[in-house]
This record gives structure tokens, sequence and C-alpha cells, in this order.
């Protein structure tokens, strides 16, 4: 997604760009009429995202614990107090918050990973008719259409030690342990997260992936299969390079969604998340709501936010520059 | 499922080598286990007394049972829940649709300053830990109400306006793709054959992108049908949506986990079957916006 | 070049954002009002069985007043999971009920936000005077030596309930009333197949409930007489890892507990799986899951030696819920009235009944249906054996911190890793250090 893309085009053909200057009526409608078509939009970002972050931003400079949370506005700036004990990463605060973003960073990597590589891999097995096709295809989709807290709860209830089904499986039917394990606390909990955030996230990948496969020329394929190239040849070569575009979007958008997941994370641990498991938008919210500091709290998503900008303003940067050089 | 070709048919000119089939075989299999036994233990589940749903996990019931199903609607006003959870996703995602549409036809076909930090702004939205910003964002809603007088705390509307917000970048951006891709000289016609810009964009640009708009809306309808942190400060008795609601089968006494188990069934259902019935339209719909 | 424009045009907005909003922040309208006097809206906490239930046993109580008084009372039952939440938010906003319940541990927290009415000696006689309540539960509603933050509304205690048939089958004549005594009867219980004891290791409330009481059988306090955590305290430590090992070393608590958040343990004891429980007025909540009433007993809970009493013999925390007034309310008189109603002797008697809880207020007390067995040894334990949890302003961050701090301690036993001093130390010297400053 490059905005600079967009551009050109409309550039080219702005409509009666020379004629301009004669219909001066026109003009001012032409001048306003963008502006007015945006401005619900940007009015309902200001409103419900830019001003309540400026807010935000103007809290982690506060300090904002349950004295002051009555009449906030009284409560003492105390600077960069709040950002010092978010990034003092030898107190405990800091080391927690630290260790959380570590969590997070990984457990995201790895979810969005596996997302995309399931995504694909089905989108492309299924790019060729075969029987039960379609109704694979809908099956593959429940569960994006599940509410978050139906299926999350489902996997608690799986997820339980003593009545679980996970357990039942892996001890009492198949002895792979030699007790049953917890997965609701403890190190695995690391592992039920990431099994939970990919089945819930990789249709949308497998979504956007098969509809990014229609838009592959056929000419391409049957060209390679005159080359003499094999069925994983053509995947390797044509099918893979041309979903780049496609992919470039998904894998943003999938990071960001994922790094930022609270539902999933809130559903399954509760308001304290184990250790492992720590990720950082439950962590941020126990740092505020539960601890009623909402000061240092907002000073930690004010720097989750800059590493997030950093983050896509990088990779956006990386990905256009590659797709243009490959495009060239 | 009507088989009719959600993708291009690959017509393969070579017959797929072995290695390609089996693998497919197996790979798909797994996927298709690892989606099915979530909803095979919701279906079972909630067809299970509750000893049983609080005993030792067991593939079969020992035995059936529909009370769940009739339980549910005494133990949480389920149906409240569910008409509020419809009125304020399906409200949320047409004003979600409908405002994404205009902006996204300005960025397409006009040129004006500003233009890039629009788009910059709406896509650093997508950024923000919503937890910075549900304080904040409450307080707004408290003073509005206190100056106007329009209850938006507490309220569906606030509910809706705040979700509808959420749904609203990734729209646009999905929205600006699609309508670049609509040629550019059909509706430079029509605006010549006198319709003016909104004819132009009602009768050409949208019917041609209406995959794309399917596709926007029911990210959106999604995105404010399973939310719970906002939900759960921002609505009360009367308000409450299902991703709340449904906790009140966890109650102070006991986990009612065959109860939530077919609430959450019911609810499911005609989001699905919804889903499913679109889905020819999103998947041909997302294409053209992530390609761009 | 764009680029920067862009940039700079960004930061304008923000900053005219950031202007506009600084000057708009806070909304702070002093005391209550009598603005719309007559209408309530009241935020019941959920006690019943479900929130459907409470509202059962409420409205009818409500349509009783609304006949006295003419005041018509707005009932929302609010989960126990966004209580808190939206306690905070209606503070921070000054957009809330009029009338509310609070966890009576969370008085001390809630006063240290100014946003309830304090009891005053003037308040407190709009609604018959102080002197109704037990002392025993007026000292959790507030920072000693300050006016109350709220008014005690229904009082509990914990209590050991314990499996008749089991104890019997085990060859075990009389409930245990020292931990060397119930780890004893343990190994008898488990030799029959059953589990021993139940807990709620993931649920944070309940770690710091029973933590309280071990620092207290210890001789210690997770707070210093000044108010400053001191957690780290060799007394406090032995107590943690003592209750911690009732699972990791005496095994009488099953490693699955480690996980429990949502009362299965209640469910466990309910079942026969189970032989005791540690529970606060378990009796409406045995009842609904279908334990007849003679199916099991209630003891006091044990102590390290000796019987229950004051200092290190106490055996349970002053729990409990307390009605406290918006101080936003549009409606202070008639807030002041529902808080005198729901504290009248009439409805004490009624709502306690119904929530097999004991009447905070004395006169209600001595009534017939709190003098069963069961309710008599939590009214017994509420007089002589029951202390207040800290009341400290830092109550609220003191249970998150230290009671995830024993979840965490919980989860090592239960994976089998060792619970040492050195370890619960650690926990406890990371839960701190988590303490705000002040």
């Amino acid at each position: 997604m490059t905005t600079t893309a967009l551009k050109q085009p409309v550039r080219e053909t702005s409509p009666g760009a020379a004629r301009e200057p004669r219909r001066r009526p026109g003009r001012i409608r032409r001048v306003t009429l963008p502006y007015l078509l945006l401005l619900p939009a940007l009015l309902l970002e200001l409103l419900v995202h830019l001003v309540p972050m400026a807010i935000g931003i103007v809290m982690s400079f506060k300090q904002l614990t349950q004295f002051y949370i009555r009449d906030w506005g009284t409560a003492p700036w105390n600077g960069f107090d709040n950002y010092k004990v978010s990034v003092d990463f030898d107190a405990p605060v800091g080391k927690a918050l630290l260790q959380s973003f570590g969590i997070t960073v990984g457990f995201t990597l790895l979810s969005v990973g596996l997302c995309w590589l399931i995504g694909t891999a089905a989108a492309v097995y299924m790019q060729d008719t075969f029987r039960g096709r379609g109704l694979l295809r809908a099956l593959f989709l429940v569960p994006y259409a599940l509410p978050v807290y139906a299926a999350v709860i489902t996997w608690v209830f799986m997820f339980q030690h003593d009545n679980g089904l996970v357990n039942h499986v892996l001890h009492d039917q198949l002895h792979l342990t030699d007790k049953p394990s917890f997965w609701l606390i403890g190190d695995n909990s690391f592992y039920a997260l990431l099994t939970v955030s990919v089945w819930k996230g990789w249709p949308f990948a497998f979504l956007i992936v098969t509809a990014g496969l229609q838009n592959i020329p056929r000419e391409l394929y049957e060209a390679a299969a005159l080359d003499g190239a094999g069925m994983w040849q053509q995947i390797r070569r044509i099918t893979l390079p041309s979903l780049r575009p496609v992919n470039q979007v998904l894998v943003l958008v999938l990071f960001l969604w994922t790094f930022n997941d609270f539902n999933t994370p809130y559903v399954l641990f509760g308001k304290a998340a184990p250790e492992a498991a720590d990720l950082i938008s439950v962590h941020i919210y126990q740092s505020s709501f539960v601890s009623w500091n909402f000061g240092t709290g907002s000073a930690m998503s004010v720097l989750l936010l800059l590493f997030l900008l950093v983050v896509t303003g990088g990779y956006l940067l990386l990905t256009s520059r590659g797709r243009r050089a490959s495009d060239a | 499922m009507r088989d009719t070709s959600l993708t291009a048919q690959r017509d393969s000119p070579m017959a797929p080598p072995r290695s390609f089939l089996w693998s497919r075989r197996v790979f798909l299999t797994l996927l298709a286990g690892f989606v099915l036994v979530p909803v095979y233990v919701m279906i079972s589940s909630s067809l299970k007394p509750l000893a049983d749903v609080t005993g030792r996990f067991r593939w079969l019931p020992s035995e059936l049972t529909i009370r769940p199903y009739i339980d549910i609607w005494s133990t949480v006003p389920l149906a409240k829940y569910f008409v509020n959870s419809l009125i304020v996703a399906g409200a949320a995602t047409v004003c979600s649709v409908v405002i994404a549409v205009f902006a996204a036809y300005a960025v397409s076909r006009y040129d004006f300053r500003g233009k890039r930090v629009f788009t910059v702004t709406v896509l650093s939205t997508q950024m923000l830990p919503g937890i910075l910003f549900l304080l904040p964002l409450f307080l707004i809603y408290v003073n509005i109400g206190n100056a106007t007088g329009i209850a938006l705390f507490g309220s569906r509307g606030g509910l809706i306006l705040t979700y509808l917000t959420f749904s609203l970048p990734f729209s646009i951006w999905m929205l600006i793709g699609y309508f670049d891709s609509v040629p550019r000289d059909l509706d430079e016609a029509a605006l010549v054959d006198g319709c003016g810009p909104f004819g132009a964009l009602f009768r050409i640009v949208v019917p041609a992108a209406i995959p794309g708009i399917v596709a926007v809306a029911v990210y959106a309808f999604m995105t404010a049908w399973g939310e719970v942190l906002f939900a759960s400060v921002m609505t009360n008795d009367t308000t409450r949506t299902l991703a709340v609601g449904l906790q009140g089968y966890s109650t102070l006494y006991d986990v009612y986990w065959n109860q939530i188990m077919a609430a959450s069934l019911v609810v499911s259902v005609p989001v699905v079957a919804g889903f499913l019935l679109l889905q020819r339209y999103l998947v041909a719909g997302l294409t053209a916006g992530a390609v761009k | 070049m764009r680029r920067i424009r862009a940039a700079a045009v960004g930061a304008v907005t923000l900053s005219l954002a950031l202007a506009a909003t600084a000057c708009g922040g806070g909304s702070s309208t002093g005391g209550g009002s009598n603005d719309s006097p007559k209408t309530l809206t009241y935020w019941a906490s959920n006690q019943g069985a479900s929130v459907a239930v409470d509202k059962q046993v409420l409205q009818p109580e409500l349509d009783k007043f609304e006949k006295q008084t003419g005041i018509k009372v707005k009932l929302e039952v609010v989960p126990w999971s966004d209580l808190l939440n939206r306690i905070l938010t209606a503070t921070t906003s000054g957009q809330g009920p009029d009338v509310l319940n609070i966890g009576n541990t969370w008085s001390a927290s809630l006063q240290a936000t100014g946003g309830l009415l304090s009891w005053d000696e003037k308040n407190f006689a709009k609604i018959g005077g102080k002197e109704r309540f037990s002392d025993t539960a007026l000292g959790s509603t507030g920072v000693q030596g300050k006016d109350p933050a709220a008014v005690p509304l229904y009082s509990m205690a914990y209590a050991l309930y314990y499996n008749k048939k089991i104890f019997a089958d085990a060859g075990i004549s009389k409930p245990p009333a020292t931990w060397d005594e119930l780890i004893a009867d343990g190994k008898k219980i488990k030799a029959k197949g059953k589990s021993v004891l139940g807990a709620e290791g993931a649920n944070l409330s309940e770690n710091i409930h029973h933590v309280f009481v071990f620092a207290k059988q210890h001789g210690a306090d997770f707070f210093t007489a000044d108010g400053k955590p001191d957690f780290t305290n060799p007394k406090v430590v032995e107590a943690v890892k003592s209750y911690v090992d009732l699972m990791a070393k005496d095994q009488v608590i099953p490693a699955g507990d480690a996980e429990y958040a949502q009362n299965q343990s209640v469910s466990d004891f309910a079942k026969g799986k189970q032989a005791m429980l540690l529970w606060q007025s378990a009796a409406s909540n045995l009842k609904s899951q279908g334990m007849s009433q003679d199916a099991y007993g209630v003891a006091p809970v044990p102590v390290i030696s000796g019987t229950p009493g004051a200092g290190t013999q106490v055996n349970s925390a002053v729990m409990g819920i307390n009605i406290a007034v918006f101080k936003n309310t549009h409606n202070l008189d008639g807030a002041t009235k529902f808080v005198k109603f729901m504290t009248s002797d009439a409805e004490q008697k009624i709502l306690n009944t119904a929530y097999t809880s004991i009447p905070p207020v004395k006169a209600a007390q001595g009534d017939q249906a709190f003098n069963a067995p069961d309710t008599a040894v939590l009214r017994d334990t509420l007089a002589k054996s029951a202390a207040a949890l800290p009341q400290v302003p830092a109550e609220s961050q003191f249970e998150t911190a230290v009671g995830t701090a024993v979840k965490e301690l919980f989860a090592d036993a239960a994976a089998g890793r060792a619970v040492t001093t050195d370890s619960v130390k650690a926990k406890l010297e990371k839960a701190q250090q988590q303490m705000p400053a002040a």
C-alpha cells in the first residue's frame, strides 16, 4: 500500500484540470468537495481516535493515580517520570514491561508467520477444483465468523487441566505425557495462546490469499507449463511472486491486529495473564485499570504506539522499495 | 455449498503430480481437523447435561439433552443481548461503509491538499492500543453528554460510534484500492452525461465495487460483533452486547459450560450463515483492494 | 518536502487537539445535589446464583421502597468482572449510579478517589447511627481514623465446609481444628481416592484472602503500621509459603486447582469429589448445585494451634459487601433514604437470609434465621476471630500484585517446580516493587 502508487493516476487524469479558471463556481465545488466527502470520516477519527489519543498522551505526563482520577485536571504533572519508570529495565516495572514486550514480539511473529503460512498453503492447495472444495472452504471460514468470546471460551474449555480435551487426547489416549499438563497457567500458556490465535487468525489470511490468486493471469501458468515447469515449480516461480503485493498488506495488517489484540488473551487468561503469555495489551491493562495507575499505563501505550509507528514506517519503506525494484 | 468457482479455475495444462496430490490430501485433512475439533466440542458439549461437561472430557455424550438450549434464555437475557449486538454491529457496519465509501471516493478520484496526511493518519490509527484511549473516550462521551444532552455513554449510540470508527481505517484503505481499480473513464462519462459527482459515485463506482464493499462490510461487522473491552465498560444492563453478555454463563456459583456452548452456537448460526452467503462476494472482493 | 509538510501539519493538529483537551479535562462537580428527587440508580453486586436470581431477590424490596417513599429505583446488577471497571470509569467521569455496592475490601481504595460520600456522624445519624452496626463490619469501611466511605450491607466470613460422608468413610470423627490435623486427615481421605481441600489458585482475590489469614496466624502483616508495604518480611514469606505448601509440600490441595478461577472448587465439593472447602457463606451456592444441607458440615477454619480468636488465632478475613453513595448523585436525600432502607432491621433479615450472609446490623443478627448451626459458625467467626484486610488506599493494587504472585507460585507448585523460601521471597519482592511509591 503506497500512497504514491495511488496518486499517480489521479494526477494524470484529474478531470477538467484545464478548464478550471473559467468555471469558478465549479472550481470551488471541486476544491471543497473532497473535503466534504472526507469530513465525516475525519470528524469520527478525531472524536474516537485522535482526540482521545491526545488526551492519553497528556495523561502519560501526569501522576494519574486513584487519588486524582476523579478530577484528573488537578493531577500533578510529573514530566517524564511515567516514561522513566516504564523504561527503567533494572526495576521490576520496566523489567516486566520489557519481558512482556519481548513475549509479544515473539508471539506476534510466530502467530502472523503461522497464519500466513497456513492460509497461503490452504489457498494454493485449493486453487484447483476437487470434490468437496466448496464444503471445505465454508468450513474454513467458521473460525473467523464465530464471536471472539465464543471461540476463545471453547478453547479454555478444551485446555482445562483436569477435564479438558487436550489433556484427554495427549495424556489419556496417546500417552504422550507422563502427567497431564497445564495449559492455562505456567509456561505452556504461551503455546495455548498461540494455538488459539492461529486458529482464529489464519482464515483471514486464507481469504485474502485466495482472492489474490484470482488475479494471476492464466497465461503465465500456461507459458510456464510450455517451458516444462512442473506443478511445484509453477507455485514457486509464478504463484508466490505474484502474491507479493497482497502479502505486503496482509502481513502488515495481521501484525498490527495481533500485536494489539486484547480480546484473545483477556478471555483466555482473565485479568492476570501467566508470565509466559503476558501480552503487552493485557499487561498495560493491568498496569492501568487493575492497578489504578492510568499515567503509567498511558506512558506504556504511547511507547507502544511509537514502536508500532517505527516498525510500520520501516516495513512500508522496505517493502515498497523492494517491490519497485522487482517491478522494474 | 454451491461450488461456483470462487477463484479463477486454473485448468492446469498438466495433471498435478502425485506428490502434490498427496501433500494436499494430508495437509487439508489435518487442517480440517484443527478447525473442526473445537467446533465439534462446541456442538457436543451444548448437548450434554452440566454434570457431563464439568466432569472428565468424553468424545461422545453419555446422554443427549436439549436442556441447555432451553436454559440459555433464562440464565442470561440472551435475546436482548443478541438484539443489542445486532443493532450495534449492524448500525456500525452501515455507517462505517457509507462513510468509508465517501472518503475513499474522495481520495481515489480527487487530488487535494492534505491527502497524504489523511491517508497516513488513517493508517496510523490502526496502531493505537485500545487501552490508551478507553478512558479518554469515556470522558469525551460523558462531556458531550453533559454539554449537549446526547447520551453516548452507556447507550448503543456511543458503542456504534466507537465501533464504526474502529473499522473505518481499514475500510477506507481497502476501498481506495477498489475504487482505483474501477476504470476512471466510466465515471467521467457519467459526469459528462450530467450526473453530479454523487451520481457518478452511486450509479457507476459503487455498483462496480460491490464485492469490495461487501468485504468491508463483513469486516466491519465482525469487528463490532466480537469486541469485549469497550463493551464491558460502555454498556449497562439494557445495552449490553453479546460479547460481554455471554460471560453471564460463568456465574458466581458455577460455569455453565454447556449453556455457554449452546448460546455461542445459537448466536453464531445466523452470523455464520450470513457470512457463507456473502462468501462469494467476499472472496471476489478482498482481492482488488489488497492488490493495490 | 511533502513528507515534512505533512509531518508539520500533523504536529500542529495534534497540539491543537492537546490544547483543547487539556483545558477541558476533568469533571468534578463537587458534591451531590437533589436535582432528580424521584429516581435513583442502584448498582448491585452479583450475590446470588446469577444476575437473574439477584433481580428476583432485590426487585420486590425496591418496590417496597418505592411504595414507602415514592422514589423509583433503577436496578442494575453488575457482574463482578465489570464492577470495579465500571466504578472507576464512573468516578473518572462523574457519571455513575446514585447508590452502589462495593466489595468491602475496596473501601479504602475507593475512599482515596474521593468519589464516594463520607459517612460522618451527621450522615450516620440519618440512617440510625453508627452504633447499629457491628464493629467488625465497620472495620472494613475505609482507612482507620477517617469517616467511613461506605456502610456495611452484608457480612461474610470463611468457614471450613466438609463432606460428612467422605469424613465417615475415611474414619475421621471431627473436622480438623488445626492445619496439622487437616494434613493428617488428608492422608486418610486420599487413601479413599478423594481429593482433600479445594482452592482457587488462579483467582487473585481468593489467594489474597487466604494468605492474609495465614500471615495473621504467623503473626505478620502485609503492611506496616503506617501503611507501607512489607511483603518481604520473613514472617510474611513464611506465611505465604505455608499456604502454597498446602499444594506443593503437603499435597492436600490438588495440583489441578492451580488453574481454578471460576469457583470450580465449589463444584468439586458439591459433587462429592473433594472432602473440604474453605469458602465464605457457601450454603446457597451448594444448595443450587444440588448438595443437600445435611450432606456437609460447617466448622471454623483451622488455625496453627489452639482455638480461633484474636491476633494469631484469626481464621478469616472480614468479608462482605458495603453500600455506598456516589458523591455525584443527583438525589442525595433519596440515596440516603435508600441506604437507610437497605440497612433497616427488616430488610437486613430478608436480604441476608436470601444470600445466606450475616447481617452487619446488630439488631438483625439475633434473628432465628441466623442461628442455624452453619450460620452460627460464620457469625461467631465474624464476632471473635475475623480481621479486616488492610485498610490502605493501595489495597486494590495489593490484591493484584500479591494475588498474582500467589497465582504464579501455585503454577510453579502444580508444574512440580520447587517452592522455596527464596522463590516465594523473589515473587513477593517483585510484587512489592509494583506497589505505588506513596
